[in-house]
């Protein structure tokens, strides 16, 4: 045993300790001799008084190694902490006892260690793999010393009618067992290679240290043959006490973890925190079983810590409530919560008014066919029915308040009901865009882990494949061969007519009783969960965003209120997210003939068909969909030409509107009033600005007459009810100040305030930290500034800020500059080299492209820096592209962090491949 | 003040020279060659001659070292005899004389092992990872004179990163002459970032950390344009200023490394004058970035640039223009 010879640990750290035994294993009176890593002394050479004890458990095979950089955090002074990393007993530096510990002993141990070390509290435990179970199974054994409990990849429980995970069943299987974990070091290897990135040989070392040898090896086999993997395992009950004792856990709780790992994988931590519901919980993208390895957990516990100061430390004053003030800007004042009963009008409340009115029998919502006919439609009533027929069926089939419900149907009439459905039963939807790429996709399902998933064909066959949770129903009656092959349950179709018969049976018992009141679907709490939306993942994994019920019908009142959209408008929904809206808004919509995940595909013929079919005043369309309704507007026949006469609002959204594309648009809606509001999965929508204003902006911008108007794209003013501020950008490109802004020309962050704001990521509890920090307040990762009309103008993302010496640029300003030239089509600003000090680089593509990307000819370089520099951005490197790679959901952002990395390659002499 | 310059018939060297005599100074040059500024006075030796040496210190208050053997190719020990004993006699001497500041002009490559440099400050000087014959033993005189700091004989070391400018013979002169003759290539499309200095950026930049000893002395600073540009572009740039059609064929940076490697050593062997087509220091130089870290350099010499990349372009365009006739 050589302290020095671990990387990371303080040899101060290491102690041995002898400690009676009273587990029931060890003979009476036994001593058996502990190590464990203690920073304590080390706080008190430096004079620190700990705000309590981290006592941390590693699980199999690793050992107190696995917690060095919380020790080492621990002695920060800026928040001390005694850690105290153990290692368990046949484990790690501890003594080979020649007993075999089953997890009650386990438990025991750990508490006759602590008795020995007079541990007081406040303590919070910290564990990992079965070294969770152990650290739970102590703390709830000492509740009056337990302040907080951090659990890292592992698992209280596991159903017995599932199997166990291969690894581990491979591990447990006799022929395999003895030999893999003791008598070779197969078991240490595999588990040391599941880091991500792979430990540095070093750190490798260190862990297979203490388990060198047969000898040293036994508590390894021992461990992974206590796994209770069925109810009549001997500690069995161990587990079940520990499993069962978590769901009344009222400590503090957070878990980190790592999803990229073969055996605690996402479905445990759902079983985690359906037992500690009020747990915070950050999933690391990317990282895997030894996320302690993988990232950095010592600053997020900490963090945590002192978030929760107050609570962990039994005290009423807390100083660490200091993040949460100093903002000089206040947010929405909260309503109190009879205003908030009295005012909350659920998302279906329209529709239901409208399904019991006198219009009950007009039609709500049609489909197109690509002939021009209606393909189908409901009225109000029928809406409302079949609404609530496939709630009832849902939740026969076991769909409760707060289950998850993954949506992978395309936009049209069955999505929209069940929607509405789930919705009603409290139920939380989750809704990932086929546009995230079938990679990103699974990211995101996996890390919901949906209880349900409602999908079309394609969705169930891409689950069965890549192994999505949740139990699966498909939209159509399918054969029953191919719902065995794709594990479906039941459809859509059948659970709505199972539904309607027990509604109708409901009916008949309750004599004429309105529906809405024997199906208790109306006791929907407005502040609980209702939807998880997934972001773009333009910069970085798709983020989940969690809404509740009052949020969602926030953002309707937002849109009604902003674009005066009123019950009885009639709108053509061809663009996703907001033709949900349509019922909710009491509007009648219709979905034109496309390909709704394809809003390229959307034509000028499907487009006024739809019009003419339910005389629609309003269209919702994407700037894809946009640019194929121009390029095909030659195919309209006189009549339809007329119809679209008739449009008075067009909305767009999901990225900006170049202003020729809403010239032309313009031609084509003649009576129409063109909006393009601004804004993100997290807050829909923030701004709005019309095709006139727009126009108006940029005159504003060219005369120079309007303090801050430029440098940027002008995305109007903010929506009915909500806020938007600025923090000011610091010359290392973050805008780290509490300070809300909103004065002319000042860039910085942008960040949203309004009752339709998001209310957490779901399940990454730094990221939310980060983006609500200031309270009331999100963080959009957007840069901008205001100008002195008040109008916002965005000049790109805080990610992709570059920071040059002595000055921050930001790129859509030098973009537009760029983009002027006659030469140039897209134009990106990334930046190469370390922060503070980088290079600018201008990528372009070209007319006509270039056939090979490189650096750009000196001519065209001399151009576009000459151009960048009326932005005041001095460029350092051109370089061309055939095509920018961009944004795979919008096909109109350029991915500027995936240019920058290979403009980085390029240019540090590499040779030019493809961005 | 009385401020000796050494090395002051090069381009570098003379205009510092005549920056320090625009001051006001009294400036003494010394050099084997007559240093051509007028209004030196100007003492002619060898660096290793310690007579000549000490008559050109006597009253010296500054030195500026500028002197040493520049080349691509050549042999040990004439490099060491210059560069390392050359430095190591001088400060010498100059300490005996009572000079208080010296300035020892290096170069960046004293501590480049021919990886990429993107973005990064003065780091230390390396003789034992340095490329070639002169980055190792300037690297060595720099650690030397370093070492000989003192409150009462300050040192500090400023390295210019590829000086260039009308009368160049290092940078521009080459270019021209291997572009005429089509010998010079790009090297993976020229795409490398590289920092340049333009001589007269140089010369204010050595003459500031005359001036900034108090705040510089013991410390290594790379001095450049912090304009990096891909090296295909300088040098196109370069061409049309010197009236040469621009390199415009491209191999690959590691092929040519490996050549430039093997054609040097046979080149060396066979007792060659003439440089070699390519050299693994050169090709090194051409396909790989290095670019620095000017915030710190600008804030201890409090100076900044005067002349940009593209006026330098201008003003070599001019000097090449005014010349009736370019013999090739």
């Amino acid at each position: 045993m050589v302290a020095a010879n671990w990387p990371g640990v303080d040899p101060d750290w290491s102690r041995t300790i002898r400690v009676k035994s009273t587990s029931e294993v060890d003979a009476p009176g036994a001593v058996r001799r502990w190590h464990v890593l203690d920073n304590a002394a080390q706080l008190k050479h430096l004079g620190l008084t700990p705000r309590g004890t981290l006592l941390c458990v590693h699980g199999n095979p690793t050992w107190s190694y696995l917690w060095r950089t919380l020790l080492s955090a621990g002695a920060d002074p800026a928040h001390p902490w005694r850690v105290v990393a153990v290692d368990q007993l046949d484990m790690g530096y501890s003594e080979r006892t020649g007993t075999f510990r089953r997890l009650a002993d386990r438990i025991n141990d750990l508490g006759d260690l602590t008795d020995a070390l007079g541990l007081e509290g406040p303590v919070v435990t910290v564990g990992h793999d079965w070294g969770g179970v152990i650290s739970s199974g102590w703390a709830l054994k000492h509740p009056q010393l337990l302040a907080g409990v951090v659990l890292t990849n592992t698992a209280v429980h596991h159903p017995s009618d599932s199997p166990l995970p291969p690894a581990l069943r491979l591990a447990l299987h006799p022929a395999v067992h003895r030999w893999g974990t003791t008598t070779s070091d197969a078991f240490l290897r595999v588990t040391h290679s599941l880091a991500n990135p792979p430990l540095p040989a070093e750190v490798r070392r260190a862990f297979m240290a203490p388990y060198r040898g047969v000898g040293r090896r036994a508590g390894v086999g021992n461990f992974v043959a206590d796994i209770p993997a069925n109810a009549s395992h001997p500690s069995f009950p161990a587990l079940t006490h520990v499993a069962d004792g978590m769901c009344g856990l009222k400590v503090p709780v957070l878990m980190l973890w790592g999803p990229k790992d073969p055996i605690f994988s996402d479905r445990y931590l759902k079983d985690l925190i359906s037992r500690i519901p009020h747990a915070e919980v950050h999933r690391f993208e990317g990282a895997g079983h030894l996320v302690a390895e993988d990232r950095d957990i010592a600053a997020p516990v900490f963090d945590w810590l002192a978030v929760h100061g107050a609570e962990i430390s039994g005290s009423a004053v807390s100083g660490d409530d200091s993040r949460l003030a100093g903002a000089t800007g206040e947010p929405l004042p909260k309503k109190t919560d009879e205003e908030e009963k009295t005012q909350f009008r659920p998302l279906w409340d329209s529709l239901s008014a409208l399904a019991a009115g006198p219009g009950k029998d007009d039609v709500a919502v049609a489909e197109m066919a690509p002939d021009g006919t209606v393909s189908g439609s409901l009225t109000w009533r029928q809406l409302e029915e079949r609404i609530l027929d496939l709630a009832e069926g849902l939740r026969e089939a076991g769909v409760v308040h707060g289950s998850r419900v993954s949506l992978m149907v395309p936009p049209g009439t069955d999505l929209t009901v069940a929607l509405y459905a789930c919705l009603r039963l409290g139920a939380v939807v989750v809704v990932a865009d086929a546009g995230l790429g079938t990679k990103g996709m699974s990211r995101a399902v996996k890390g919901a882990t949906a209880d349900f998933l409602i999908g079309i064909d394609k969705a169930l066959a891409a689950a069965s494949v890549l192994g999505w949770p949740g139990r699966r129903i498909s939209v159509q009656d399918l054969p029953t061969a191919r719902r065995r092959i794709l594990g479906v349950e039941t459809s859509l179709h059948a659970l709505a007519k199972s539904g309607a018969k027990s509604g109708a049976r409901g009916r008949v018992a309750h004599g004429r009783a309105v529906r809405q009141q024997d199906t208790q679907l109306v006791t929907v709490d407005p502040d609980a969960p209702s939807a998880v939306l997934f972001t773009s993942g333009s910069t970085g994994p798709a983020k989940g965003v969690l809404y509740t019920h009052r949020q969602l019908a926030a953002m309707r009142d937002t849109v009604a209120a902003t674009f005066g959209i009123r019950s009885g408008a009639r709108l053509v929904a061809g663009f996703a997210p907001f033709a949900l809206l349509g019922p909710a808004l009491g509007a009648v919509s219709v979905t034109p003939a496309m390909d709704v995940t394809a809003p390229g595909t959307l034509t000028a013929r499907a487009l006024a068909g739809a019009v003419t079919a339910i005389d629609a005043s309003v269209v919702f369309a994407s700037p894809a969909a946009l640019r194929n309704v121009v390029a095909t507007r030659d195919d309209l026949s006189g009549s339809l030409v007329q119809a679209l006469d008739n449009v008075e609002l067009l909305l767009s959204a999901g990225a900006p509107v170049p202003e020729p594309l809403l010239a032309e648009v313009q031609q084509l809606l003649p009576q129409a009033s063109l909006h393009t509001p601004y804004g993100m999965t997290e807050a829909l929508p923030v701004t709005d600005i019309s095709f006139e204003e727009i126009q108006a902006a940029g005159a504003d911008a060219a005369a120079g007459t309007v303090l801050g108007a430029g440098n940027g794209v002008c995305v109007g003013m903010p929506v009915h009810g909500a806020r938007v501020s600025i923090v000011a950008l610091a010359a290392d490109g973050t805008a780290p100040g509490e300070n809300l802004l909103t004065e002319a020309g000042v860039t910085g962050e942008i960040l949203v305030s309004a009752p339709h704001v998001k209310e957490a990521y779901d399940r990454l509890w730094l990221t939310e930290q980060e983006s609500a920090g200031l309270t009331g307040w999100h963080r959009t990762g957007d840069v901008g500034h205001f100008d002195a009309a008040g109008r916002l103008w965005v000049e790109g993302r805080l990610a992709h800020v570059v920071t040059a010496p002595g000055e921050v640029v930001t790129p859509v300003g030098a973009e537009q500059c760029i983009e002027r030239l006659d030469a140039v089509r897209l134009a990106a600003i990334a930046g190469v080299g370390p922060s503070g000090t980088q290079a600018v680089v201008a990528v372009v593509e070209t007319v006509p492209p270039v056939p090979k990307a490189g650096p750009a000819a000196p001519q065209l370089a001399g151009l576009v820096r000459r151009a960048a520099s009326e932005a005041g951005v001095h460029v350092s490197a051109v370089l061309v592209v055939p095509a920018q790679p961009t944004d795979v959901r919008h096909n109109a952002k350029i991915d500027r962090t995936r240019l920058g990395r290979w403009a980085s390659k390029v240019l540090a002499g590499g040779r030019p491949a493809k961005p | 003040m009385r401020v000796l310059v050494t090395g002051a018939s090069g381009l570098l060297g003379g205009d510092v020279a005549r920056q320090l005599l625009r001051q006001g100074h009294n400036v003494a040059t010394f050099q084997r060659r007559p240093s051509g500024v007028d209004g030196v006075e100007d003492f002619r030796g060898s660096i290793n001659d310690d007579a000549a040496l000490r008559r050109a210190l006597a009253g010296a208050e500054g030195i500026i070292h500028l002197a040493a053997k520049v080349s691509i190719t050549g042999r040990a020990e004439e490099f060491d005899a210059v560069n390392v004993e050359g430095t190591r006699r001088l400060l010498h001497l100059a300490r005996q004389a009572g000079v208080r500041d010296v300035v020892f002009v290096s170069s960046p490559s004293v501590a480049h092992s021919g990886t990429a440099i993107m973005g990064l400050g003065a780091e230390q000087a390396d003789p034992r990872h340095a490329r070639g014959n002169y980055a190792r033993t300037k690297a060595e005189a720099e650690l030397l004179a370093l070492a000989a700091d003192r409150p009462d004989f300050r040192v500090a070391a400023v390295r210019p990163h590829i000086v260039w400018g009308p009368g160049d013979t290092q940078l521009v002169e080459r270019v021209l002459a291997r572009a005429s003759r089509s010998r010079l290539p790009l090297l993976d499309s020229g795409a490398a970032l590289i920092d340049t200095t333009y001589v007269d950026n140089a010369a204010s930049a050595i003459v500031a950390a005359l001036h900034r000893m108090e705040q510089v002395h013991g410390k290594a600073l790379v001095v450049s344009n912090g304009e990096p540009r891909p090296i295909g572009e300088l040098l196109a740039g370069i061409c049309a200023a010197g009236g040469v059609a621009p390199p415009s064929w491209s191999v690959p940076g590691g092929l040519a490394r490996t050549v430039g490697a093997a054609v040097e050593r046979v080149w060396t062997w066979a007792g060659q004058e003439e440089e070699p087509p390519m050299t693994r220091f050169l090709a090194e130089q051409l396909s790989t970035a290095h670019w620095f870290d000017q915030r710190l350099t600008r804030e201890l010499l409090n100076w900044t640039p005067a002349v940009s990349i593209d006026e330098g372009l201008a003003r070599l365009a001019e000097h090449y223009g005014s010349r009736t006739s370019r013999t090739r």
